[in-house]
């Protein structure tokens, strides 16, 4: 029988109240939105928090608007909207390829963005969506917001640069022109960790790669942002030996560990028709084409 | 703590640690063991609800984050003494072995049908991948969705039940 251990529990009524709130315990209290991540962490005893911060109830921290060339997804917003979402279906297609393969749709119902992104678990989707689209995420505390890019959100295995008394509250997505996005995951059945995922942006104008994002999930300590597969796609012609050679490069850039999902070579060859695939897809996305 | 949560329409109250899972407070409720406690791990899927009107893994909430919202459990699908289609398609399609996984098969499929009238297969086997049978296979368990939802479309008014 696994059950949370002993924790106090409070609901907050705003996102100013659960900061302060936050602020006021220290490290000992926990946000809990969702609660598909934190939640199993306390059945095992890998969380232990003295107190348990429920945000479920802040509306206003739920939502996918478009704003002046960005476009806002609230950090409490269900892994069910995102893929329901015919505004991120349109300019960011790799949201919905990633959210068929997360979990199931009964945790999908429930688990939300912002706790997906604050978990960092290394094996998990929505971080390497993000840190392939170059997100920015909000993060607010007592004295007031500020702005982190993906690139430096991760700071290690589950640890974040979200600090104790900071909440996630938005990811911000730029609006670029030419832009596509594909994710491609290998799993061996529904709601099982990822043997590995790639997440994949790129930006073409006038035929040419403007700027690209590849991301692997599963593959490492953390997710893993390729950036030398991101600078070998930059500033070239799309073709299938392009994608090729940025899918080795992001290979070598993987970390994988043997595991009961398998060995290390099958994970890195994995990772490399995986980004293959999905740059083939984020490609004739962005050129309107037939994948 | 004290925590209030309405049931298939009605109101428990009872005094229980912050920590208590939404699965234990409900089968700890007289008359309510009809979910099933499986995995722990969010995996099985025996221990899904609706929680206002959406399929929720009940192992998986703590019963304080649930107070003030509506929980819809296996024994609120029937409704004076007639089934709903999902338990009638499940005995008409021979949809359950062991029975252990069916409670969470069933709401998640009246989720499914209440927001897709018509479902695919594919559609069906995609809404209950949150669910593992161990006994039947899952064959049997996608004809009585479809069972159900054929039997819906042929009403002429309201079997449908509206959350």
């Amino acid at each position: 029988m696994q059950t949370p251990g002993p924790t106090s529990y409070q609901r907050a009524r705003s996102v100013e109240a659960a900061i302060a709130s936050l602020a006021e315990h220290g490290p000992g209290a926990r946000v809990v939105a969702g609660g598909h991540s934190l939640i199993p962490m306390m059945k095992l005893r890998l969380a232990s928090p003295e107190l348990l911060i429920d945000i479920n109830d802040l509306d206003e921290l739920a939502y996918i608007r478009r704003e002046a060339g960005l476009v806002r997804i609230g950090a409490l917003t269900r892994h069910v909207d995102l893929l329901r979402s015919e505004l991120l279906a349109e300019l960011f297609p790799v949201f919905a390829d990633a959210e068929q393969v997360i979990a199931d749709p009964v945790v999908r119902n429930r688990g939300t963005i912002g706790g997906s992104l604050c978990q960092a678990d290394p094996a998990e989707d929505l971080s390497g969506v993000c840190a392939a689209l170059k997100a920015d995420v909000v993060l607010q505390g007592p004295g007031g917001e500020r702005v982190v890019n993906m690139s430096e959100f991760h700071v290690g295995p589950y640890m974040t640069a979200v600090q104790a008394a900071e909440i996630l509250t938005e990811v911000r997505l730029a609006v670029r022109p030419g832009a596509g996005s594909a994710h491609e995951k290998l799993e061996r059945r529904a709601g099982d960790f990822a043997i590995a995922a790639s997440s994949v942006a790129v930006w073409i104008e006038g035929g040419t790669i403007t700027d690209a994002g590849v991301a692997l999930a599963a593959v490492g300590p953390v997710t893993i942002d390729a950036r030398r597969a991101q600078e070998h796609l930059r500033g070239q012609v799309p073709s299938e030996a392009l994608f090729e050679e940025a899918g080795r490069i992001a290979a070598e850039e993987s970390m994988p560990m043997p595991d009961t999902r398998g060995p290390e070579d099958y994970k890195r060859h994995l990772v490399g028709v995986l980004t293959k695939r999905a740059l083939r897809k984020a490609t004739a996305r962005a050129l309107h084409q037939e994948a | 703590m004290e925590i209030s949560i309405r049931i298939n329409g009605e109101t428990v109250t009872r005094d229980v640690p912050p920590q208590t899972l939404l699965v234990h407070f409900i089968r700890d409720t007289p008359g309510l063991t009809g979910t099933h406690w499986g995995c722990d791990t969010s995996n099985c899927g025996a221990c899904i609800v609706q929680i206002d009107g959406r399929a929720v893994k009940s192992c998986t909430q703590l019963a304080a984050m649930v107070e003030g919202h509506e929980v819809r459990t296996v024994e609120g699908l029937e409704v004076n003494g007639v089934l709903d289609p999902i338990q009638q398609g499940f005995h008409e399609q021979h949809a359950l072995h062991c029975g252990f996984c069916t409670p969470g098969m069933m709401m998640a499929s009246r989720s499914l049908l209440d927001e897709n009238a018509n479902p695919t297969d594919q559609e069906i086997r995609v809404a209950i991948s949150g669910g593992i049978c161990r006994c039947t296979g899952y064959k049997n368990i996608v004809a009585a969705v479809r069972w159900a939802a054929e039997y819906e479309a042929a009403q002429p008014s309201p079997t449908k039940q509206e959350v």
